[in-house]
């Protein structure tokens, strides 16, 4: 974790492809850092809910990520850097109810193609990338007071 | 009305959270896909859900819920139960069906935390 003079707050944090159990430590970690900043809470709602939704796509996708968390005046930017797959074809995986998710992922209550509709629509601004055979990269920005 | 009453009405069994039964609650969302309790739910609501894992654990604290029921007498695993005394956040456990458990809690005043999606794909 770094800090700068400017941000109000920044850090990254990893996570670990494959792993179920860990989805949405980073989440926790990142709602109880926004908390003591001072942020309001459904704010720091909206940041948990798409970090978590992006935490639940690296474990079930992935091999691993990087999520860097930067936390300025009026704004919250979470990105999350992945190694893996990436995804062939964003419109598809954009559009609700589309899932490529296996047994595993839906067990856990997941898996029915809402993640990426979801980090869309909690987020003030989203903008997602993707290689194929290298991997996908969010940046999710919420505004706030 | 006071978590303790939501107990009582659903014959539950305390699983964790025996020393916060004064919270209050007014509303309710129930859901076995976690992304559409993230879509919908809001925070202060009771969670109803037949998913047992430690993602309902993580999905409650993510948005704020009051409290977890868990229905048709499922049990949690003790990974869910160690994480849910981490985050402080009650499970309680029901016999009742999520259809029963939704109905008697509607009839003694808990409303649904949202009483119909705004539109056709659903979201906020």
């Amino acid at each position: 974790m770094g800090e700068t003079n400017q941000n109000l707050y920044a850090g990254n944090f990893n996570i670990e492809g494959g792993n179920f159990n860990s989805a949405g430590i980073v989440s926790t970690s990142i709602k109880s850092i926004l908390k003591k900043l001072g942020i309001p809470g459904d704010i720091v709602r909206k940041a948990a809910i798409v970090s978590y939704e992006a935490e639940i796509n690296v474990v079930s996708y992935a091999k691993k990520a990087v999520v860097i968390l930067t936390v300025d005046p009026g704004i919250v930017n979470i990105e999350v850097i992945d190694e893996g797959p990436g995804i062939p074809n964003i419109d598809l995986a954009m559009q609700e109810g589309y899932s490529t998710a296996d047994q595993k992922i839906r067990e856990m209550g997941f898996g029915a193609g809402m993640g990426l509709c979801n980090i869309k629509n909690y987020s003030d601004a989203f903008r997602i990338t993707s290689e194929v055979g290298k991997g996908t990269h969010l940046k999710m920005t919420i505004q706030t007071p | 009305m006071k978590l303790r009453e939501v107990k009582d009405i659903l014959e539950a069994e305390v699983i964790v959270g025996d020393d916060i039964l004064d919270l209050e609650v007014k509303t309710a969302f129930g859901a076995d896909l976690m992304s559409d309790v993230l879509a919908f739910a809001k925070a202060g609501s009771l969670l109803l859900t037949g998913l047992t894992n430690t993602q309902v654990i993580r999905t409650a604290n993510v948005l704020d819920i009051a409290a977890i029921i868990l229905v048709r007498g499922k049990k949690p695993s003790s990974e869910t139960i160690a994480l849910a005394k981490e985050l402080k956040i009650p499970i309680l456990a029901t016999k009742y069906i999520l259809f029963e458990t939704a109905g008697r809690l509607y009839m003694k005043g808990i409303v649904g935390c949202l009483p119909k999606v705004e539109n056709t794909s659903g979201r906020n």
